[in-house]
């Protein structure tokens, strides 16, 4: 290592791990062959084959409250420890007002707490983690939950409407020799790249179709888990496990192949196929699948991508706490097998697509 | 309801915190500060799990105002395991799904909202009990 790129990875003071994590993705399911009939006649190739669709009475707030109630659950800490609630999402029900203060009441962490909202594409979580990683880390606080949790938008008709999805994750950070999931480092690779955007007021995104993938998610996603292996010394071999941020099956699937992991690596994370592109919890409730199904001592890459465009880095080391922690909540297997299918009519009424 | 009704009563909303007599130990929800079974002043806050089974239910598919765009959808009287009775939506179920003595938990899930400008209200509903392996 360089004294270079030791000035490029993070690593806290002290070290610092999650000591809890929970899942939550809702009940319903739109098979993307349903928006293939609608607006392609059924003759159209999908690229996923269903995705979550968040019921009536759920937002990303409420949707926040189940995944950390989960993460405190396999944490069982005193909520009231916690220091920061920091939510990253596209889709805070409020333009202004904090999705996090409702999240901090109803966990019971109020009043001794920072609370924010995040905002930076699909990677508002796993920045919300990066800071909670230098603030559990340097001592200011013992715990901090970062969520990243969406209930994605996609424009009737445009091609994000077969994908976005709704789900996310939680997770707690705090002292290392507590946590069941230790932070080795983390990196974060940033420039402007305009590839993906939603201006003010507006209700769906646009993008830039095909500039979308080359110099957007695998430039960004490439360098950041090649900078962050190089620092650390590491390899993909070294890895039981990956997870990229995931906007559909074959994105995932190919920076996996460029970076040289393999199918196995890949697969217990890779949910998109029966979720979609769940935004700022994409990524997120991708690893929350990989350390349900983690064994002390396994080292796990995740690694996301925001439009805008930034991709996240993290290395992390699976400890011996993480075989209690599995029964304490439900797994994230159980809430994709708590599956109702809909139809495009009974979708749209859901996303409140229908204007009278 | 005035936004200051909604603020005063979110802890038991959100969470269903109710009480705890000091002197019977009976759980008292709503909270109300006077236990409903001895009459003596109870204070104590006490966090009910949210684990109970329906009583009994109704369905409305004529809803009232504010709510019309959830109809149909049930409502139950929900008996939490530590005693009280409490009137919810259910949620996360079909309309001929639910039954009496269903096993059912809290979730805290969007009750409404104050019009398109207003704030949204949340609140505790229940669910049937999510499945795990």
């Amino acid at each position: 290592m360089t004294e270079e790129r030791d000035q490029k990875i993070m690593q806290p003071k002290n070290p610092v791990g999650f000591v809890g994590y929970g899942a939550y993705i809702p009940r319903y399911r739109l098979p993307a062959t349903e928006v293939a009939r609608i607006w392609k006649g059924g003759a159209a190739g999908t690229p996923i084959d269903e995705k979550a669709v968040a019921g009536l009475d759920e937002d990303v707030i409420t949707m926040s409250i189940e995944a950390a109630r989960n993460a405190l659950a396999r944490a069982q800490i005193n909520p009231a420890d916690i220091r920061a609630v920091w939510v990253g999402s596209e889709s805070h029900p409020y333009s202004v007002k904090p999705t996090s203060t409702v999240v901090a009441e109803a966990i019971g962490d109020t009043p001794h707490t920072l609370a924010a909202d995040w905002e930076f594409a699909c990677k508002a979580g796993t920045e919300a983690i990066q800071a909670a990683i230098g603030f559990t880390g340097s001592g200011m606080a013992r715990y901090a939950l970062a969520i990243g949790m969406d209930t994605a938008q996609g424009r009737p008709g445009d091609p994000l409407e077969y994908t976005a999805g709704a789900g996310g994750a939680a997770y707690i950070l705090g002292p290392a020799d507590e946590s069941l999931a230790v932070v080795e480092g983390s990196y974060s690779y940033t420039t402007d790249t305009p590839d993906f955007w939603r201006r003010a007021d507006e209700k769906y995104p646009s993008h830039g179709e095909r500039f979308t993938g080359e110099p957007a998610y695998f430039h960004h996603i490439t360098s950041s888990a090649q900078e962050l292996m190089e620092a650390l010394g590491t390899k993909p071999v070294d890895y039981t496990f990956v997870v990229f941020h995931q906007p559909n099956t074959k994105f995932p699937q190919r920076v996996a192949k460029t970076l040289g992991f393999t199918h196995e690596q890949l697969e217990a994370g890779l949910l998109v196929p029966r979720i979609g592109n769940v935004y700022a919890g994409s990524a997120l409730v991708g690893l929350t699948a990989v350390l349900d199904a983690s064994k002390p001592g396994d080292r796990i890459l995740l690694v996301s991508y925001g439009s805008g465009a930034g991709s996240d880095a993290m290395s992390l080391h699976v400890t011996e706490r993480i075989l209690e922690s599995h029964e304490l909540a439900p797994r994230t297997e159980d809430y994709i097998n708590r599956r109702t299918e809909i139809d495009y009519a009974t979708y749209a009424r859901f996303r409140g697509k229908l204007s009278q | 309801m005035e936004i200051t009704s909604h603020w005063r009563i979110k802890k038991q909303r959100y969470s269903l915190v109710g009480e705890e007599c000091p002197h019977c130990s009976a759980k008292i929800f709503p909270p109300r500060d006077i236990c409903p079974e001895c009459g003596d002043e109870a204070k104590d806050h006490y966090q009910f799990s949210g684990r109970g089974e329906v009583y009994s239910y109704t369905t409305l598919y004529n809803a009232p105002a504010g709510y019309e765009e959830q109809a149909p959808y049930t409502v139950a009287m929900v008996q939490l395991e530590e005693g009280p009775l409490v009137t919810a939506q259910l949620t996360d179920i079909d309309v001929k799904e639910p039954e009496v003595g269903m096993p059912v938990e809290m979730v805290t899930r969007k009750l409404g909202s104050e019009g398109d400008r207003g704030i949204l209200i949340y609140g505790y509903k229940f669910r049937p009990v999510l499945e795990t392996a």
